[in-house]
């Protein structure tokens, strides 16, 4: 998660024998001179960090766009140089209508007919379904969190979730997207390009993690107020230990352990927590927020805006609007202290 | 070759007026075209005047919207910064985005081209000044009042390109939306009104021998910049139309669970968005185009190929607008399309880049303050162009689509490829309009803040956004690698400020308004704004034998100043200027220009602002009110045009007699509404485009179950209401023609508005019988949408002709004097044509379909 040093950067890179590198070798050397921008690259949620096959490509095509658009330019820039400072017997071959229809209309031509077989054939396996059988996941895009639906895959139910996915490596992901109320746009950089949630429309989106990790999402298309705190979390693993997790995701919540987080499942109830969450096993059905069922297994909370913890929890319960304003959740600011720490452990329990 | 010099120089000694001109001559003229003192100087509607005031307003707007924008930088200096709340800082993107595509860039290169464009084409003013007064004060207001919204948080806040659902009514309740629905869609009638200025002025005021071979590039430019509005505009005219109506009446275009589509808006904003880019850089090439020729000392190399690159660009700008809708799962096959269209708009662009670099190399560059704006305006959209092509390829620009790489693209292509040529021209061309210069060291710092300002802003961009940061986040989480490429945009936003701020400085220092004793030609070019130019243009109108006169016609400045080329006197007693044949610029006649302080033009634009804005807060009656008080305005000032041939044909010089008034398609204003009738008919057919995009959507359910269509009786009536009324106006013009004045023409003209009026009235009530209500499904409202654009026009029409009959009973219209019954009898075929196109689509395609 945190910026790692150029050094770092290079000794993970090297370390890392299922690192993924589309980039040919001009293409690592042409990065040396920005090693910034090289150690920059990597991270969770980074289209220059790729851990899913689809990503691979379009790196590589990131990565040969940059090394072609920075030669074009390092040549149109020699010429200007050329045009205005070298002697008039040594510019005047750049001073005709031929210099114009070579440089301005062959060059680009061939070049750009070049890029276009090479770019558009990489879209046709991209994206692709690939596999006939691949897990399907429903994200559906609300103002401003993400409801996460894994269909029933085999003898596996489906169960909901929300703001967290997460994929099994080596399998093909087929993402369903849809939107609740206004135009939203799913991206997982790691994974592959994003693609637009509609309103009356449904997409959908393949890929295949290669890569064991964590990463990171977040929404692309402007949706209003807190736009900029719409992110979820990805975390791709190997498929047993998938497997494990869906297993546990598809059970009811567990019951209270303690009087005290007995007592959080009450306030949570009594309070109307209910009326727009589920907690499965429990009355608590509501449909408009997110799924609670599992929110203590989860990294983050308020769609990847905080980590999570009781603390955390607590906070954003009694002061949501403060912390998110616009949130469809209001502020929960008539708890006491000692049952907001009920209400919170009771929620950080729901492993 | 020399054979040709010879035939030059004997036609050069052939001047059309050579000799002496009678004393006094002069000071007439200038009494003439004198322009009003003190505060009524705001009553001046002369292209000089409203030039001025046209470039500084949209200046104020961008230095405005800068400031807007480093606001923001300053809240994305460091991740989670709580400098401005989410609420602000969503009005804060949606305003810059705006107010610099709106009020500043394209109202930007129409002011530089109302200044420029009658001096290089040696006219005396525009064909249009009333007109070109009224756009520019619409502008004023209505800009100006749309900018105040962001002190009362009423500003916009959904981005500048509003994608419903989000700006709908059930997302932005409140009028936010609204301010940039009519807002902004009144503006565009603004740029539309100059575009329509333009296009006649390039077209019909040239000096006499300016063939559009001989034409100025930048003329060339702006007339593809106009072209491109009059296609383009009507789309998001449209489209704000439409999403208003769903705003205001719940007419679902947009809403999905009633058979709309908000990929409808997408499509009908792009189809506009994307010509837009071109829109700005064309005029801003058209400038380097002039300007590089001038600090080479050389003429431009490859002319042709740089016109056909304009044209190219203009050809392929309108079918690029999906590649801003890559991601939103449109089928490959059409991806693949666009991805190659836009890819191929890389190429005329690189022709233009390589032709200034051939001039560079054939002449000498300056390295002027102006030349460097050049040579950075090389740097900064080359890299512009490149990542250009990079986002053309759809693979790529599914990861870049919407993140900071995409903020960073945008801003090297438009602050490339417009504000550094904006402000080369503006050092360029500023001593035509001061006494001083500008200052040439200042200038250097200028541009260098602003140089290493914009690439130390926008180059950590790319990176910044393709390790994940999205655009349009009024925060960020630190530890995401984005802390330090954000410290460093911030520092660099500050830079551009800084530069611009020494701009101002340097502006407000060196400028003082002359024309009489300006600075005059410091760059020794070549073309015919750089003859001595006062209120009327030059002393006389030159006759043009080169591309750049002033340097192939070495006497020309003098001979000009000493009257000795084409009317070098007024021949009226006002105000006028040289109507020329828009291929081979030979004269036609001379047209009568009005006189100033002229208040009609002002005054309606304010109450048309007035009425527009005030309709935004639903203040319904004041706004009706100023909507009819700007009407009359309008009105009132119509009734001075089309003077007929009131004074006897005129010489000009040379042998050369021209009538004072034209009519039929010689005349400056049939061009106009024949413009004007393209603009309305790409309404229209963006319209019909919408009505077939909405069946797609809808294939199984148009119409709507339940839902009967009238009888085709009631089509066939209407249409043939409408096309008798078109015949009673053929009727009506071969009565005019005839000898004596008919006393039928304003009864036949009173009988078609009847006809029309009834048309339309008979094809509402058919719709409205069947119960088909505009708010129930997507097949109601743009069948009701259809009807109501189509009622707009049918009443432009009946006003059109009302007048029309009070022209003829006034006595103002007979055989000669038929200018404005033309227009009229245009404007009403037109719309008889578009009712009966409407009639067809609405009865018969669902028919067609095996609907019905």
């Amino acid at each position: 998660m945190e910026h790692r040093s150029t050094l770092d950067g290079l000794t993970t890179f090297l370390a890392h024998p299922r690192r993924i590198d589309p980039r040919p070798a001009w293409g690592r050397l042409l990065a040396l001179p920005l090693l910034t921008t090289l150690s920059g690259c990597q991270g969770v949620q980074s289209a220059l960090d790729p851990a899913a096959d689809d990503a691979g490509r379009l790196a590589l095509l990131s990565w040969v766009l940059f090394g072609g658009g920075t030669a074009i330019f390092v040549l149109v820039m020699a010429l200007v140089l050329v045009a205005v400072y070298a002697p008039p017997e040594r510019r005047r071959w750049l001073g005709s209508s031929r210099a114009i229809v070579i440089g301005g209309f062959v060059f680009p031509t061939v070049t750009l007919t070049a890029l276009l077989i090479f770019g558009l054939s990489m879209m046709r396996a991209n994206n692709a379904s690939g596999e006939a059988d691949p897990l399907r996941i429903e994200v559906i895009g609300e103002q401003y969190w993400w409801r996460v639906t894994y269909l029933e895959d085999g003898a596996d139910p489906a169960f909901v979730t929300a703001n967290e996915i997460h994929v099994p490596v080596g399998r093909r992901v087929q993402i369903l997207l849809k939107s609740a109320d206004v135009i939203h746009s799913f991206w997982i950089p790691n994974f592959a390009g994003k693609v637009d949630m509609i309103p009356g429309h449904t997409n959908s989106l393949h890929f295949t993690a290669q890569r064991e990790g964590v990463y990171r999402g977040q929404c692309t298309e402007f949706c209003g107020d807190q736009h900029a705190l719409m992110v979820f979390d990805v975390v791709a693993s190997e498929p047993a230990a998938f497997a494990g997790w869906r297993t546990r995701q598809t059970r009811d919540a567990a019951a209270p352990a303690t009087p005290f987080l007995a007592r959080g499942q009450e306030l949570f109830i009594r309070s109307g927590c209910g009326n727009c969450h589920t907690v499965r096993g429990t009355r608590a059905e509501g449909v408009l927020g997110p799924d609670l069922t599992h929110v203590g297994s989860r990294r983050s909370i308020g769609a990847g805006v905080f980590p999570n913890n009781a603390g955390t929890l607590g906070g954003w319960i009694a002061n949501t609007q403060h912390l998110k304003g616009g949130a469809r959740m209001p502020s929960y600011g008539s708890f006491t202290g000692e049952e907001l720490r009920a209400v919170a452990e009771y929620m950080e329990s729901l492993k | 070759m020399s054979a040709a010099l010879d035939r030059m120089e004997a036609e050069d000694s052939a001047l059309p007026n050579p000799g002496s001109r009678p004393a006094g001559e002069e000071d007439r003229l200038r009494e003439i075209w004198k322009a009003p003192k003190g505060w009524r100087i705001l009553g001046a509607i002369n292209n000089t005047y409203i030039g001025v005031f046209y470039i500084g307003t949209a200046l104020l707007f961008f230095v405005l919207a800068g400031i807007l924008a480093l606001i923001m930088r300053t809240q994305l200096a460091q991740p989670e910064l709580d400098l401005v709340g989410h609420g602000l800082y969503n009005q804060l993107f949606t305003m810059h985005g705006t107010v610099m595509m709106f009020l500043f860039a394209v109202p930007a290169v129409e002011a530089v081209s109302v200044y420029l464009l009658p001096n290089m084409q040696a006219a005396r003013d525009l064909p249009f000044p009333r007109l070109g007064a009224y756009a520019f004060w619409a502008y004023f207001f209505g800009g100006l009042t749309f900018f105040c919204t962001i002190f009362v948080g009423l500003a916009p806040n959904t981005g500048w390109f509003m994608y419903p659902p989000l700006s709908s009514s059930q997302y932005s309740p409140a009028e936010n939306a609204d301010f940039w629905l009519l807002g902004i869609g009144f503006i565009e009638i603004s740029a539309i009104a100059g575009a329509i200025e333009i296009i006649v002025g390039v077209l019909k005021t040239r000096a006499p021998g300016m063939s559009l071979d001989k034409l100025p590039i930048y003329s060339w430019a702006m007339l593809c910049l106009a072209v491109m509005i009059i296609i383009a505009f009507p789309a998001v005219i449209l489209a704000t139309t439409l999403l208003e109506m769903e705003r205001a009446f719940n007419w679902p275009f947009f809403i999905a669970e009633r058979g709309g589509d908000p990929l409808l808006w997408q499509h009908l904003f792009w189809f506009f968005g994307h010509p837009e880019v071109y829109i700005i850089f064309l005029p801003a090439a058209g400038m380097v185009s002039m300007i590089v020729p001038a600090m080479a000392g050389t003429p431009l190399v490859g002319y042709r190929l740089v016109v056909l690159a304009l044209i190219a660009t203009t050809v392929l700008s309108f079918g690029l607008w999906v590649h801003h809708m890559y991601t939103t799962g449109i089928p490959k096959l059409s991806t693949g399309f666009f991805a190659a269209a836009s890819t191929a708009v890389a190429v005329p662009s690189g022709i233009q880049v390589f032709a200034w670099i051939a001039t560079i190399a054939s002449g000498r560059m300056k390295l002027t303050t102006p030349a460097l704006f050049v040579l950075g305006f090389l740097f900064i959209f080359t890299l512009g162009g490149l990542t250009g092509v990079m986002v053309a390829m759809a693979p790529f620009d599914w990861q870049a689509h919407d993140t900071y790489f995409i903020v960073a693209h945008l801003h090297y292509v438009l602050i490339g490829g417009m504000v550094f040529p904006l402000f080369a021209a503006i050092y360029y061309w500023f001593p035509t309009a001061s006494k001083h210069a500008l200052s040439e060291p200042v200038g250097k710092w200028v541009f260098g803040l602003m140089f290493v300002g914009v690439n130390v802003t926008f180059f950590p961009q790319h990176v910044a956004g393709l390790i994940g940061m999205p655009r349009r986040v009024y925060t960020y989480h630190a530890g995401l690698g984005w802390d330090v490429y954000n410290l460093v945009s911030t520092i660099g936003s500050y830079m551009i400020a800084a530069g611009v701020g020494l701009f101002v400085i340097d502006v407000a220092r060196r400028f003082r308004f002359s024309f009489d004793d300006n600075a005059g030609d410091v760059w020794k070019a070549g073309t015919l704004e750089w003859l001595n130019n006062t209120s009327y243009g030059t002393r006389s109108i030159p006759h043009v034998r080169s591309r750049e006169p002033l340097w192939d016609q070495p006497n020309l400045g003098e001979d000009v100043d000493k009257g000795r080329y084409y009317l070098p006197a007024s021949v009226t007693g006002g105000r006028e200027t040289i109507v020329t044949s828009p291929i081979e610029a030979r004269p036609q006649y001379i047209l009568q220009v009005p006189g100033e302080p002229c208040w009609p033009p002002i005054l309606s634009a304010f109450f048309t602002a007035a009425f527009f804005m005030l309709l935004t807060v639903k203040f319904v009656m004041l706004s009706a009110i100023c909507g009819v008080l700007a009407i009359g305005l309008i009105l009132y000032w119509m009734w001075a045009t089309d003077p007929g041939q009131n004074h006897p044909p005129a010489q000009i010089g040379g042998g050369i007699t021209l009538p004072v008034y034209a009519t039929g398609s010689v005349s400056h204003s049939w061009w106009a509404v024949s413009i004007l009738l393209v603009v309305i008919g790409m309404i229209f057919t963006c319209l019909l485009f919408s009505y077939f995009f909405l069946w797609l959507v809808n294939t199984t359910a148009w119409p709507p179950q339940g839902v009967t269509l009238p009888s085709t009786i009631w089509s066939l009536a209407a249409g043939g209401l409408y096309v008798g009324s078109s015949a009673l106006i053929a009727l009506a013009s071969r009565r005019l023609a005839g000898a004596g004045r008919a006393p039928s023409v304003p009864w036949l003209i009173g009988l078609a508005v009847v006809l029309l009026a009834a048309g339309w009235v008979l094809d509402l009530t058919a719709q409205w019988r069947t119960g088909l209500g505009p708010e129930d499904s997507a097949y109601g409202a743009t069948v009701y949408a259809i009807l109501s654009i189509h009622g707009v026009v049918a009443a432009t029409a009946v006003l059109m002709g009302l007048y029309t009959m009070a022209r003829w009973w006034s006595g103002r219209l007979d055989a000669v004097r038929r200018s404005t019954f033309d227009n009229t009898m245009l404007f009403w075929y037109y719309t008889s044509g578009q009712g009966v196109a409407g009639l067809v689509v609405v009865y018969g395609f669902p028919h067609l379909i095996g609907a019905a």
